[in-house]
């Protein structure tokens, strides 16, 4: 399990650390989803790895975030217990969510993770109501919505837009600019600029390379600040690059693999080889170091997987839990109950 | 004599010692400052900016905020002024707070009361104002009550307020204008329990709001031809008080369910699958439904009156299953 070192994000090493974690994580599950061991899609976060660790690393243990639908990268950057996790894509009682979620709907509310999402953009208002809370309570806490770029036509996000700079709220909207809205390339469904079109509801805008940890960390804390002092709502823009396909699952596959050209340019500029690079350049750590934390991670990651398949199965009667707080009579019905 | 209150007041005095009784209670809504529905009016500057919030027109976004509110350990009242509003934020309702517990492994619970006004047709309102929407909450798994009474109208209110799910409140407008006895004490009724309007032995007649008292009307009027009906209320429409409907219907052994909301998967269908599933040896005739038409309100007096239930339908029914 996680120790309280590896959750910190204080230092360069472990940013490194933890984008690796999230890389590795990926990779294994697309191998458990191929193997049958996962029986649902996962879509993965590969490639984009630094807007959540750089982001993350700006926050604390009692800011929360809402995700994505791609969302196992930002639950580990927040801190998830990448078994838990694991045992919840395995439909493991143990799971973050009980077996209940899933992939796309993880959580862990004591860690702030207030989840992933199916439903694009539909956690943004979430924040805004956790933020509401924060402020009212006379917290310094900051919420934090992930979101991607195909989110900025969704109604629901902009409409939170309005609110948090109406009720003036510690928010952060983070948009991870991949350039794809699932298959469809970004610029021909959305016109105009997306840091214009932020900018227009009166949030404070920033964007930086999402490819590059530490302007994303440098760019997050200036947000985050401003949130916690009540300097009020703004809009950070990322680019980055998702290097595999929408989704993978053991069916059909997906056909939007990326042109070889442009996945080329985005792996020359990977986030985790840049920062191990810019480290040894810099005197930070040698190869031996970085051999170590992999293997660190190799170990944690395999830890985790003995952990989620050691665990057992929800019974099939538990079904029915979790449906509301308090019951009723016939609350909720069976599908042979009248 | 107990005290008399309207309907809409008894829901105000509701919000009000719910408020004051719990401090970290707080409600949001569409203009909320300026008090344009009685039943919010005064709340503002009782109790300021900081408990009650005037929402943009952001149907979907301020439902959603209400959730992340209650994620992060608030209670929350979201005050709808027409039923049809629902609509805008139909995904955070239906796909987000009403799942999401379950979906998170329990891990939290979501004391959200969803207060919504002006349900039902008549008047006009064409088909964007005259929806009864509760048979969507109810298959979505949303608690939801249908208070009649102005004395229902509070206790279910403070019911739904303590209650630590989403819970729906439609308040039908074909009631506004009544007025009843309404204990002043913050007393909660209990989800789950109908209530029997009137009792008899001929026939139940299952109904809410508006329809309830309209039924409790034929009800007299029947008596001086010697029908007895029975007239049942279910109060709450998820939970249902299924066993309370199963005595009445095995006690008159006829059944006519008489619901303004639409006829193909509306409320009536299930409370028909139930008395057909429960109290089948006990029935004397087959059950009938008296229920708006699948089709748009429209605009115009004579087509509106067309498609909703009526007292008259209901009456035509009632003999119908006396044979």
């Amino acid at each position: 399990m996680p120790d309280a070192d590896k959750q910190s994000l204080d230092t360069d090493a472990a940013l490194y650390r933890r984008m690796r974690l999230l890389r590795r994580f990926e990779e294994m599950a697309g191998d458990l989803v191929r193997g049958g061991e996962i029986q649902s899609a996962v879509h993965d976060y590969i490639g984009q790895e630094a807007v959540a660790v750089g982001v993350c690393a700006a926050l604390g243990p009692d800011d929360v975030i809402t995700s994505t639908h791609r969302g196992h990268g930002h639950i580990l950057a927040k801190g998830g217990d990448p078994a838990r996790m694991l045992a919840e894509l395995l439909g493991r009682e143990s799971g973050y969510n009980k077996g209940r979620g899933g992939s796309m709907h993880i959580a862990d509310l004591d860690l702030g993770i207030f989840g992933a999402n199916g439903i694009v953009g539909a956690g943004a208002p979430m924040a805004c109501g956790a933020a509401f809370m924060f402020k009212t309570r006379g917290e310094s806490h900051v919420a934090v919505p992930f979101f991607g770029d195909g989110a900025m036509n969704q109604g629901v996000l902009l409409e939170s837009f309005n609110l948090a700079v109406m009720l003036h709220l510690p928010v952060v909207f983070v948009c991870e600019n991949n350039g794809y809205a699932v298959t469809t390339p970004i610029g021909e469904v959305l016109k105009g600029s997306i840091l214009e079109r932020a900018a227009g509801f009166g949030l404070a805008v920033e964007a930086a390379d999402g490819m590059d940890v530490r302007a994303v960390r440098a760019t997050a804390e200036r947000a985050v600040a401003r949130a916690r002092e009540g300097g009020g709502p703004s809009f950070l823009e990322f680019g980055t690059c998702r290097y595999s396909v929408h989704n993978i699952s053991a069916g059909a596959a997906w056909q939007d693999e990326r042109a070889e050209a442009e996945l080329a340019d985005a792996r020359g500029r990977d986030p985790i080889d840049r920062l191990a690079r810019e480290m040894l350049a810099e005197g930070l750590w040698s190869p031996e170091d970085r051999t170590r934390i992999d293997a660190e991670v190799e170990s944690e990651l395999e830890g985790g997987l003995g952990f989620a398949r050691n665990s057992r199965r929800p019974d099939p009667e538990s079904a029915y839990d979790f449906m509301y707080a308090r019951l009723y009579p016939g609350l909720p019905a069976r599908g042979t109950d009248s | 004599m107990s005290r008399q209150l309207n309907y809409v007041m008894a829901i105000r005095e509701a919000l009000f010692q719910a408020m004051q009784a719990d401090p970290s209670l707080f409600m949001i809504g569409e203009n909320m400052r300026a008090g344009i529905r009685p039943e919010s009016r005064g709340l503002f500057q009782e109790f300021g900016d900081d408990r009650v919030i005037d929402m943009p027109i952001s149907e979907a976004a301020f439902t959603g905020f209400a959730t992340g509110a209650a994620l992060a350990g608030g209670r929350v009242i979201v005050e709808y002024q027409v039923s049809s509003l629902i609509f805008p934020a139909f995904d955070q309702l239906v796909n987000q707070v009403a799942k999401l517990p379950y979906m998170l492994g329990g891990q939290r619970f979501l004391p959200v009361t969803f207060l919504i006004m002006g349900a039902g047709a008549g008047g006009g309102r064409a088909g964007q104002h005259s929806d009864n929407p509760y048979p969507y909450f109810l298959h979505a798994g949303i608690k939801t009550v249908f208070p009649t009474t102005p004395g229902d109208a509070k206790g279910l209110m403070l019911a739904a307020i303590a209650e630590d799910d989403p819970v729906a409140v439609f308040a039908p407008v074909g009631v506004y204008g009544t007025s009843g006895p309404v204990p002043e004490e913050r007393i909660a009724m209990l989800l789950g329990q109908g209530v029997v309007r009137r009792a008899g032995t001929d026939v139940t007649v299952v109904a809410g709001g508006p329809h309830a008292l309209q039924a409790v009307a034929l009800a007299e009027t029947l008596k001086e031809e010697g029908i007895s009906l029975e007239v049942w209320d279910p109060l709450s429409l998820l939970p249902l008080d299924k066993a309370g409907l199963e005595a009445s219907v095995n006690k008159t052994g006829r059944l006519v369910i008489y619901d303004d909301s639409n006829r193909t998967c509306g409320f009536a269908a299930e409370v028909a699958g139930l008395a057909a599933e429960r109290c089948f040896h006990a029935l004397k005739a087959p059950i009938k439904r008296v229920t708006r038409a699948d089709v748009v309100i429209p605009y115009s007096a004579p087509i509106e009156a067309e498609l909703l239930p009526t007292p008259n339908r209901l009456e035509a029914a009632v003999r119908a299953v006396l044979g």
